[in-house]
């Protein structure tokens, strides 16, 4: 019997945005990588192929991490004391683009210093975060995006307490943002607008909606998206946003994957049990909508990839 | 597809008799739309009308529960594309692959069977076994079912089928799989006593294949989609779940069952299945590194969005606090609450747990959100009469709302504010080093 299926026609698309300049676009990048575009929900290719692919990038950090599980300081070993060797490292582990967490310890002459080690060990797209407390950051990342003018990195996190001098600076050195919101539709799309408001061209805006790992508020960070990616084809402009997420940084976070020890046996081998945590988390959200997925370990880059080459084959 | 009381009520005698209880049709019709009186309480409709409301009433992904020895699982009866437009309600049954022929049948059913693992308070369990039947399936079948209560799949050709469903008397197994080439054998076999799988190479196949099925008798059947990688399995799993949906399309009106067993990344395929759709899910072997996190995912996943697991909001005594012993604040939704809980109770160190009603939301999103601010934390604080618990007015904050602290202080004068970690797996050392 002939079979109709149902098709979704919808008015608005994803908007396309680059990061990472080469040397022709004014910066130092080996390439550029560019996301959205999408014109349909992810991976249905009978409706509208998928532009571009969703990206891994991976989390380093300009110092060696104090707070992070055991299981990482294994596949990464003494890079972690070096973030030029670490960004090295992570390129070889797969990465597309590179995520370079800068810490409270950093002064800006020690960020400007780690950011171009970076630069200088990898030709990935860079992207770089500031410690996470509002003045820390716009004091890091001031310095950051003029060392780094014209590479197109992402700068992060703009927040709406915090989101002025970092778009400010991004815009007078051609970068781009990444806006954060916890996990809420209308706070996404408000932070756009402001960010949007300063003057932030629209293609240099990427959104943050934040999830929560695989057990610990997934379900909302995946609705979040689904529904922002929903907003965005129907039409709504202030939602046309490529999606970045950090899986990895919320994986990490949660005791089935942080520690081995103290556990329950029944949530069985710790290793396999947290690269687990990572992937599924990893792989829920680019389901519903994920163009960058930050994670941490380098076997879940390894399984996210491979799963990511499978969902765009057509 | 639903019809609407008014649709409903064109097909009612429209007398007004009220001896359904109704004042009028249109009332009984409205009613009816919402699912809330049964048809038979009109004592008038023509048998035209019944036939038309029975149809339209019917899900349009059909509901099927596989029943074993005393326990049962259900799929089906979806009514959404995306859980926030609704919920998801039927969580897709995890079966674990295990063969007839397998020395170690017993033991290994008994292992998955006897596995039990606690998420926030609600303990989780594999849902049954599909079973191959390549040697003989009565005796395998009795092994089984001295391991397990639980359902079965059955895998096999028609003979070790038939061989395999007379030895599950008065259980309802799900037999896999008719095609083209056996469907009239297995709709057979099938009929009345078994849940029946349908496999084709494309969905129009599919399509006819299960209407030939039904116009058998069999009414019960899941559907195998094939699908080569996740692409292809989303793609169709997909478009099956729109034409039941919006479509009303009967003929792929059933559950589907996934195989991530055969996959490349059999987590991952998982995974995707359990968001996308599936009805059953059969897993290579159990192994509770790879069960836990789908098990997880699977109950993140149909948790109803607009009901957030909450618990209720109180002081919780942990390790048997005394009055010396801290006193700390969080959230009710459940997540938060035992990952705190956890912690401190794994610590052995004995803490009173203020949780304040926050609306089941976590505790930045609780925050930005208004309803986790100096002035809720008060009045739970005073409203739970912690002062007259404890001996030291102390409280501690989680460390994602450091910025509450001064706000506290002016609405608890007399009590000292302290800032905790931001994540509960660190409360542990902090409550060592941070509070003596």
């Amino acid at each position: 019997m002939p079979l109709e299926i149902p098709k979704d026609k919808w008015p608005g698309s994803v908007r396309a945005v680059t990061i990472g300049a080469a040397s022709a676009d004014g910066g130092t990048r080996s390439k550029s990588i560019t996301i959205g575009g999408q014109t349909t929900l992810p991976y249905l290719h009978f409706e509208a192929p998928t532009p571009n692919q969703p990206v891994v990038g991976i989390e380093i950090k300009s110092r060696r991490p104090e707070d992070w599980s055991t299981l990482l300081n294994e596949p990464w070993g003494d890079v972690m004391d070096d973030p030029a060797a670490w960004a090295k490292k992570a390129e070889e582990a797969g990465a597309g683009l590179l995520v370079l967490g800068l810490t409270l310890a950093d002064s800006p002459e020690d960020a400007v210093k780690a950011v171009k080690s970076v630069l200088a060990a990898s030709g990935l797209p860079l992207v770089v975060w500031g410690p996470g407390q509002a003045e820390k950051d716009n004091e890091l990342l001031v310095p950051v995006a003029e060392a780094a003018k014209g590479e197109r990195l992402v700068l992060g996190i703009c927040e709406d307490k915090n989101y002025r001098t970092i778009v400010a600076t991004a815009m007078a050195n051609g970068h781009l943002v990444q806006a954060r919101t916890p996990m809420d539709v209308n706070l996404s799309k408000q932070l756009n607008i402001l960010i949007s408001d300063m003057g932030m061209p629209k293609d240099r805006i990427i959104m943050d909606p934040t999830t929560g790992a695989l057990g610990y508020g997934i379900e909302y960070g995946y609705s979040v998206m689904e529904r922002l990616r929903l907003a965005a084809l129907q039409g709504d402009a202030m939602t046309q946003f490529p999606m970045l997420v950090t899986p990895g940084y919320e994986a990490w976070k949660t005791k089935e994957a942080k520690v081995g020890e103290g556990v329950p046996e029944t949530w069985g081998d710790w290793k396999t049990r947290a690269v687990n945590w990572e992937t599924h988390t990893a792989l829920a959200l680019i389901e519903s909508g994920a163009d960058i997925v930050v994670l941490r370990h380098p076997e879940s880059v390894a399984r996210v990839k491979a799963a990511i080459a499978e969902l765009v084959t057509a | 597809m639903a019809l609407s009381g008014i649709q409903i009520y064109k097909m009612l005698p429209q007398t007004n008799c009220k001896e359904c209880g109704f004042p009028t049709c249109l009332a009984f019709a409205m009613k009816l739309a919402a699912k809330q009186v049964e048809l038979s309480s009109c004592p008038y409709v023509s048998e035209e009308s019944k036939k038309q409301l029975a149809e339209s009433a019917a899900p349009p992904i059909r509901l099927v529960a596989l029943k074993g020895a005393g326990a049962e699982v259900k799929a089906g009866n979806e009514v959404v594309m995306f859980r926030h437009e609704k919920t998801f309600y039927n969580k897709p049954g995890l079966f674990i692959h295990v063969k007839a022929s397998d020395p170690d049948l017993a033991a290994k059913v008994a292992a998955a069977d006897a596995y039990k693992v606690n998420y926030v308070g609600m303990d989780f369990t594999v849902d049954g076994f599909a079973l191959v039947l390549d040697s003989d399936a009565a005796a395998a079948i009795q092994t089984v079912r001295g391991a397990t209560k639980r359902p079965l799949i059955l895998i096999g050709d028609a003979a070790a089928l038939q061989a395999g469903l007379s030895a599950c008397g008065g259980e309802t197994p799900l037999l896999y799989a008719a095609d083209a080439s056996n469907a009239d054998a297995l709709a057979e076999l099938a009929k009345g006593k078994a849940a029946l799988t349908v496999k084709a190479d494309s969905l129009e196949a599919l399509a006819d294949l299960t209407q030939k099925i039904q116009a058998k008798g069999v009414e019960d059947m899941v559907l195998d989609l094939g699908g080569k990688n996740l692409s292809e399995w989303l793609t169709r799993s997909t478009q099956v779940r729109r034409l039941a949906l919006k479509a009303n399309f009967r003929a792929l009106g059933y559950p589907v069952i996934a195989f991530p067993c055969d996959a490349k990344d059999e987590g991952l395929a998982a995974a995707q299945a359990i968001a996308k759709y599936a009805g059953f899910v059969v897993l290579s072997e159990f192994k509770p590194e790879s069960l836990y996190p789908l098990l997880v995912l699977r109950e993140n996943i149909y948790t109803d969005p607009q009901k957030p697991i909450q618990v209720q909001p109180g002081i919780y005594e942990i390790n048997q606090p005394k009055p010396e012993s801290p006193v700390l604040v969080t959230t009710n939704f459940s997540i938060t609450y035992f990952s705190v809980a956890n912690e401190v109770e794994g610590s052995g160190l004995p803490a009173w747990l203020v949780v304040t009603d926050a609306e089941g939301m976590s505790v930045l999103t609780a925050w930005a959100a208004g309803k986790f601010d100096a002035e809720r934390i008060a009045k739970a604080i005073k409203g739970f009469d912690v002062a007259s618990k404890v001996a030291k007015k102390r409280v501690v904050l989680p460390g994602h709302v450091a910025v509450l602290s001064g706000e506290l202080e002016a609405e608890l004068p007399d009590w000292e504010i302290r800032v905790g970690p931001r994540e509960a797996v660190d409360l542990p050392a902090f409550m060592k080093q941070a509070l003596n």
